[in-house]
């Protein structure tokens, strides 16, 4: 009441002083009665800083780094190449968040008002938005509908601009540029693996790729294409083309589904595949097995590469076939990405950085099992077991052919099971950017330390990856939770009889109760 | 307390920007390096050649320069194939008489109260796979024509911090203009297709900017006679100013001398414009 006393006594001059703050102070916030510094220092300072310059406390964690507001560059604009973004720009990316990267969304935490706010205040962290025109979208238009033709010329288009060079023949981020690639600050930057569109940055609808194509990624090394429009080089037509083709590489939909039981198909008479590409995995139904940095344990790694895999089963009641597949831009180690690793590992400065040594040995993944059936729904803890609880691994590695089956009593721990007891066959191409592993055993075999594989039961499973071009060894690698593997039960030829034959039997049925029916109205 | 809190040449800056913005309402026409330069595009300098004096002379460089280094593209033969010596990088030329190359000499201060005419456009030429000139200076306003000679994929990511950025791809042999509306010295350019692609764009209100050849020398004339403040600035090696007093008909001889115990100095870019937390209302 005290403070409102001198502005009552004012009154005459209340009406200019009102539009003198008006003017001064930021819009949003004071039109709603929403004080956007408190609501930034309380939600978004942790990582992007309180004076905006994206170095929070939280950011040496992270790769990418939090935005730095001081800059005035966003990389999801609407507006072309070096433009300021508009407010609903920045207002979308608040509330729906960056996929691939640590940028939740807020639009279910924060109220309407309270996101204006928080845009007004970033907006105010760099000079340009008070001194710079009102920034205007660029035309976008409707999306062309997608067809067989426009995917096939977005294709042509895709190696006509070189698209290649950062992303990879098929796009996923495997480019002989990708090694070099850095933001404006200097961090290294990955080229976007293009068939994982759900942790696009900007979003992975047609209508957001050809969004960024026309606008680029100001900041990191995605350029804008529009003046290749304008200039002639390709129809603007063509960028929808080329929409629809990077569009098309990814699984349509959201993020791929996760199932929490992998099955691994009957073959029938058909012999497994034996080797990591047999086209025949084309016709296996995969499953998707989602990954993230290992941050249970001292050294924690909040950098993974490998952020998912792809995986399948196949069994012939004897043997059985486990392929997995993940996107890796090299073949580590790779010289070419050397420089890189020693980038990520200098950019990683968290207080678990003094464990990272240097260029990792290679790639690896490990997959794991309980080692011994477990009474109810018991397993190992998922990071390769306890004391208690041991796990049983199958690993490769790029670098060197060694023992594929071990016991492990927790992390780093694993003990390989001897020459004559190794029972796992392992197989591994690295094609485009990817890696294929497969992975064959017996059900059953003669080590008393296997667990055997029992068909129609759940075999609880696990994952772990490691890109060694991306400084990843030890614990410092990405892992899964625990899946189960169920190997398909044959089917018996009753279970093909049985329906045809139900049809019959319902059919003559209803056939005998019409006729009967139909005696009994005409007698 | 917003004006405390910021030094007076940003300020000012600030303030011409403002202008500058409130003036041109988005467009990218050269009238915004009328506006920057203090007034209607000129057609004439408002210099009197009559009265004029200039600026002449060399930066020597002293001690082991390193040896350039080698450049691979191995991956871009389309670019090896234009050298006949392996290709190296630009960072450091040092001619046979001791001139070191690549330094970028302009006028800092003393020239006010004069217009100048926006010059015709400036060309960068990626050819080879390197930025032929690898330091250039503009005029505000003045077209910078970004050339793709090599007929393959080049980006041209520059990353000022008192001008807005662009990025933009040329994946065939073409032309692209782009200009900065203020005063920035120096702004970065590179290529993240090629990642020793590089060069360094210095932008003047004026045209008294000059770059040197690894002999050396430069010269800055039809200066209007008055104290100025002379820079040169290396990418490697950072700046050195000094005063001079240009009188008319004269030209004034002076040297500046850059050396290896240099290297690790400083080297000044603009300073990004940081806006105090304490300026932000509502605390």
């Amino acid at each position: 009441m005290a403070a409102l006393m001198p502005a009552l006594l004012a009154a005459p001059l209340a009406a200019p002083l009102t539009v003198a703050v008006l003017l001064l102070l930021p819009a949003g916030a004071v039109a709603q009665g929403v004080d956007g510094a408190a609501l930034y220092d309380q939600w978004c300072a942790g990582c992007h800083g309180v004076e905006g310059d994206g170095q929070g406390p939280a950011a040496n964690t992270m790769l990418p780094r939090p935005r730095d507001f001081t800059v005035g560059l966003y990389q999801i604009r609407t507006t072309g190449t070096g433009e300021l973004p508009t407010d609903e720009d920045i207002l979308r990316v608040i509330d729906e968040g960056m996929p691939g990267t640590a940028m939740p969304g807020w639009e279910e935490v924060l109220t309407r008002a309270e996101r204006n706010a928080l845009v007004d205040y970033l907006k105010s962290f760099s000079r340009f938005f008070a001194t710079s025109p009102e920034p205007e979208p660029l035309e976008f238009g409707g999306a062309p509908r997608a067809t067989d033709e426009r995917v096939a010329r977005g294709r042509e288009v895709y190696d006509i601009i070189d698209c290649g060079r950062c992303h990879g023949v098929e796009g996923r981020g495997d480019g002989p540029s990708a090694p070099t690639l850095e933001n404006d600050a200097g961090y290294p930057t990955i080229a976007a693996d293009l068939t994982e569109a759900w942790r696009f940055n900007g979003g992975g609808s047609v209508e957001e790729i050809y969004r960024r194509l026309r606008s680029g990624l100001d900041g990191t090394p995605m350029p804008s294409f529009s003046d290749l429009v304008e200039a002639g080089v390709i129809e603007a037509d063509d960028l929808w083309n080329l929409a629809h083709y990077i569009r098309s590489l990814s699984p349509a939909g959201e993020e791929p589904r996760v199932r929490e039981v992998i099955t691994a198909g009957w073959v029938g008479d058909e012999p497994l595949p034996t080797a990591p590409d047999d086209p025949r995995w084309d016709e296996a139904d995969r499953f998707w097995v989602p990954l993230a940095g290992q941050i249970m344990v001292p050294p924690r790694w909040f950098n993974p590469r490998v952020d998912g895999l792809w995986v399948q089963g196949l069994h012939d009641g004897e043997e059985v076939a486990l392929r997995v597949s993940w996107s890796d831009p090299s073949r580590s180690p790779d010289p070419s990405w050397e420089e890189w690793v020693e980038k990520v590992l200098t950019t990683m400065t968290s207080a678990d950085a003094g464990s990272a040594t240097g260029p990792g040995p290679g790639d690896r993944l490990t997959v794991q099992f309980p080692q011994q059936a477990s009474e109810g729904m018991q397993r190992p803890f998922f990071l390769q077991g306890d004391g208690r609880r041991p796990a049983y691994l199958w690993s490769w590695t790029s670098w060197v052919d060694g023992p594929v089956e071990s016991i492990a009593r927790g992390l780093g721990t694993d003990q390989p099971q001897p020459p004559d007891q190794q029972d796992v066959t392992v197989g591994a191409v690295h094609e485009a950017g990817q890696w294929h592993v497969l992975f064959r055993r017996a059900l059953s075999t003669e080590s008393s330390e296997d667990p055997p594989f029992a068909v129609g039961t759940a075999i609880p499973m696990a994952f772990q990856a490691w890109d060694g071009d991306n400084g990843e060894e030890g614990a410092q690698g990405s892992v899964s939770t625990w899946y189960f593997l169920s190997l398909q039960q044959p089917t018996p030829v009753v279970a093909y009889g049985a329906p045809a034959l139900a049809l019959f039997l319902a059919f003559g049925l209803g056939l005998v109760v019409v006729r009967r029916a139909q005696r009994k109205q005409h007698a | 307390m917003f004006a405390r809190s910021i030094p007076v040449r940003r300020l000012t800056l600030m303030l011409a920007t403002a202008f500058l913005a409130a003036g041109c309402g988005g467009g990218d026409d050269a009238g915004d390096a009328g506006a920057a330069g203090g007034g209607d595009q000129p057609a004439e300098s408002s210099v009197d050649p009559a009265t004029a004096g200039s600026l002449a002379g060399t930066v020597s460089f002293t001690g082991t320069p390193p040896a350039p280094r080698p450049i691979d593209m191995d991956e871009e033969p389309v670019c090896a194939e234009k050298y006949t010596e392996p290709p190296t990088t630009q960072t450091v030329l040092v001619g046979d008489g001791g001139g070191l190359g690549n330094v970028f000499v302009y006028i800092r201060e003393g020239l006010t109260g004069h217009t100048f005419p926006t010059p015709e456009p400036a060309v960068i030429d990626q050819d080879g796979c390197r930025y032929r000139p690898h330091v250039m200076g503009l005029q505000v306003g003045q077209t910078m024509r970004i050339r793709n000679s090599d007929g393959l994929l080049h980006n041209i990511n520059s990353s000022p911090t008192e001008n807005r950025p662009f990025n933009v791809s040329q994946p065939v042999e073409m032309d692209t203009d782009r200009e900065f509306r203020v005063p920035e010295v120096m702004i970065p350019l590179r290529c993240d297709v090629h990642g020793w692609m590089s060069a360094y764009v210095g932008v003047l209100d004026h045209p008294y900017h000059s770059v040197t050849d690894t002999d050396g020398s430069f010269a800055l004339e039809t200066l209007p006679p008055g104290d100025y403040v002379v820079e040169a600035w290396h990418e490697v090696y950072g700046v050195l100013s000094q005063e001079v007093t240009v009188a008319t008909g004269e030209t004034l001889e002076i040297s500046f001398e850059f050396s290896q115990e240099m290297a690790g100095n400083p080297v000044p870019m603009a300073d990004p414009w940081i806006v105090p937390h304490s300026a932000h209302g509502l605390r």
